[in-house]
């Protein structure tokens, strides 16, 4: 039986005494597409950023492919953060973001060897042609790809996004996602998103996560998006297990 | 102009100040990018602490400036990274308490508007070959913070991105904060506690506004610096007016015209 390709065992993190996270246990599977859903600060980014050893926890232990997070073999996760927190400013073109992706250092020169490969990871995300743009002029939607091209360029085992879908609209989240599935489907990566959209939850996802600092649901987008659950993390009204399943037309 | 050249203080000035540029050039490009243009002047006046009492000491002021102004630099850090308050309000509390003790060594001293004056203001014209020679001390030390560039540029576009890649953010900022006080410290004497933020600053501004990569901008922020100490110093020699200065308003006339045609 192969490792899970996440195993958090009764995590917990605390920040100056506010509990983000209590007692979450979870194993995700290798070539799984979990979602994580629940209301603002409910810890989803937390637990993103626990996966990514950017916060210590404050008991229990996480454990991607059987490696401490921070101990990782390099390349072995991509991240795809949120984009608001993109400093505009900083001078730097999409190609050279590509890169990091590669070097996991900012790129003083773009080596023709590399060029090609991010170019290839820039055209699978429907980016190529903005290769050379500034960073700070691109939309929030094109940024997104662009470091989802960051992310696959690495070609990681295990892909975290959070909330990837801010800032697009619908048909370029349609093409963020069959992106993202067509990269699963070929890779066999894992991937972790936080989204606040529980319908793109239960229609790409194979896992919910429900999280309001502790575990709600886990399980199939069916079981783990069930009114008790929903009822539980967001409180009532608002969400309801017919309108998510119902509304969304998969094709 | 040639023959100016050939007079062994113009040498000196003109090899310390190209000196001088490049490193503030180089670490400018950070200052900017991470919006620290508070911390030049706080470093530079952490010196005028150090500096002051130096002179109150009767010891050569550098040798109390250069601890001094690093352990000013590195406490800044240490504030900001553990506590809540943001980077200008952490240079502001050391940059006010580092005047206010320079200001009291120098009132119980007789020498205050000798030798403090040139830390003030500069003496590029005035460097003796000790100066020069500190100055390419620190210039070759600086060198090995050229592998750190792709580090301390990755953070500076994004700290969390570069930490998830295992890159050590807070003793990398700690490395910062540390070859800008050396920096800091040995520019005083060319252009002086008042000016020397200008050097971290302007030529990076400049860059900034040329071009849209940061390699780019790092390349660019020296060789304004450079273009500007020479410019400038011909001008003082010509024009019979100080160098420091006249530097400072050549860097500001390279951003006039880099903000006019500006494409970053």
């Amino acid at each position: 039986m192969t490792a899970p390709a996440i195993k958090a065992s009764h995590l917990s993190v605390s920040f100056g005494g506010y509990d983000a996270l209590e007692d979450v246990t979870v194993e995700v599977a290798g070539g799984s597409f979990l979602a994580v859903v629940g209301p603002n600060g409910a810890g989803k980014s937390t637990f993103i950023r626990s996966l990514l050893g950017l916060v210590k926890p404050t008991s229990g232990r996480v454990e991607i492919h059987s490696h401490q997070p921070g101990k990782l073999p390099p390349g072995t996760v991509g991240y795809v953060p949120q984009v608001k927190t993109l400093d505009r400013r900083f001078p730097a073109l999409s190609i050279e973001l590509v890169l990091t992706g590669m070097r996991r250092r900012w790129p003083f020169r773009v080596r023709a060897s590399e060029r090609s490969e991010a170019m290839e990871a820039l055209e699978k995300v429907g980016m190529a042609h903005l290769a050379e743009a500034a960073l700070g002029k691109l939309s929030g939607g094109q940024l997104q790809r662009i470091y989802l091209a960051r992310s696959l360029v690495r070609k990681p085992r295990l892909i975290l996004l959070d909330e990837p879908a801010t800032g697009m609209d619908a048909p370029g989240e349609q093409d963020f996602y069959a992106v993202l599935d067509e990269w699963q489907e070929s890779s066999g990566a894992t991937i972790v998103m936080v989204t606040h959209d529980l319908e793109v939850a239960a229609h790409h996802a194979g896992e919910v996560l429900v999280l309001n600092r502790r575990v709600i649901g886990f399980g199939p987008p069916e079981t783990a998006l069930g009114e008790h659950h929903l009822s539980e993390a967001y409180g009532h009204g608002g969400h309801s297990h017919g309108k998510i399943f119902g509304a969304h037309n998969h094709d | 102009m040639i023959e100016a050249l050939s007079l062994p203080f113009m040498q000196r000035a003109l090899v310390c100040g190209i000196l001088v540029a490049i490193l503030s050039g180089w670490f400018g490009a950070f200052v900017v990018q991470r919006r620290l243009s508070f911390l030049g002047s706080g470093l530079a006046h952490a010196a005028f602490g150090g500096v002051a009492l130096g002179i109150f000491l009767s010891v050569p002021p550098l040798a109390i400036a250069v601890p001094f102004t690093i352990f000013v630099g590195l406490a800044i850090v240490w504030v900001q990274q553990r506590t809540v308050l943001a980077a200008d309000t952490a240079i502001g509390v050391f940059f006010a308490v580092s005047m206010a003790l320079g200001i009291v060594f120098l009132s119980q001293t007789d020498r205050y508007t000798t030798d403090a004056f040139a830390y003030l203001f500069g003496t590029i014209l005035a460097i003796k070959p000790a100066d020069l020679y500190l100055t390419i001390a620190v210039a070759a030390l600086a060198l090995l913070t050229c592998p750190l560039w792709s580090r301390w540029a990755y953070a500076t576009f994004d700290r969390e991105l570069a930490a998830a890649d295992q890159v050590n953010v807070l003793r990398d900022d700690y490395l910062l904060a540390l070859s800008l006080a050396v920096t800091v410290v040995v520019s005083i004497k060319v252009v002086g506690i008042v000016l020397i933020a200008a050097f971290l600053v302007i030529p990076a501004a400049a860059a900034r506004l040329m071009t849209r990569r940061f390699s780019t901008m790092t390349l660019l922020s020296i060789t304004c610096g450079v273009a500007s100490v020479i410019v400038g110093l011909i001008g003082s020699y010509q024009l019979d007016l100080p160098s420091g200065p006249l530097i400072i308003l050549t860097q500001a006339a390279i951003f006039a015209g880099a903000f006019l045609f500006r494409r970053g």
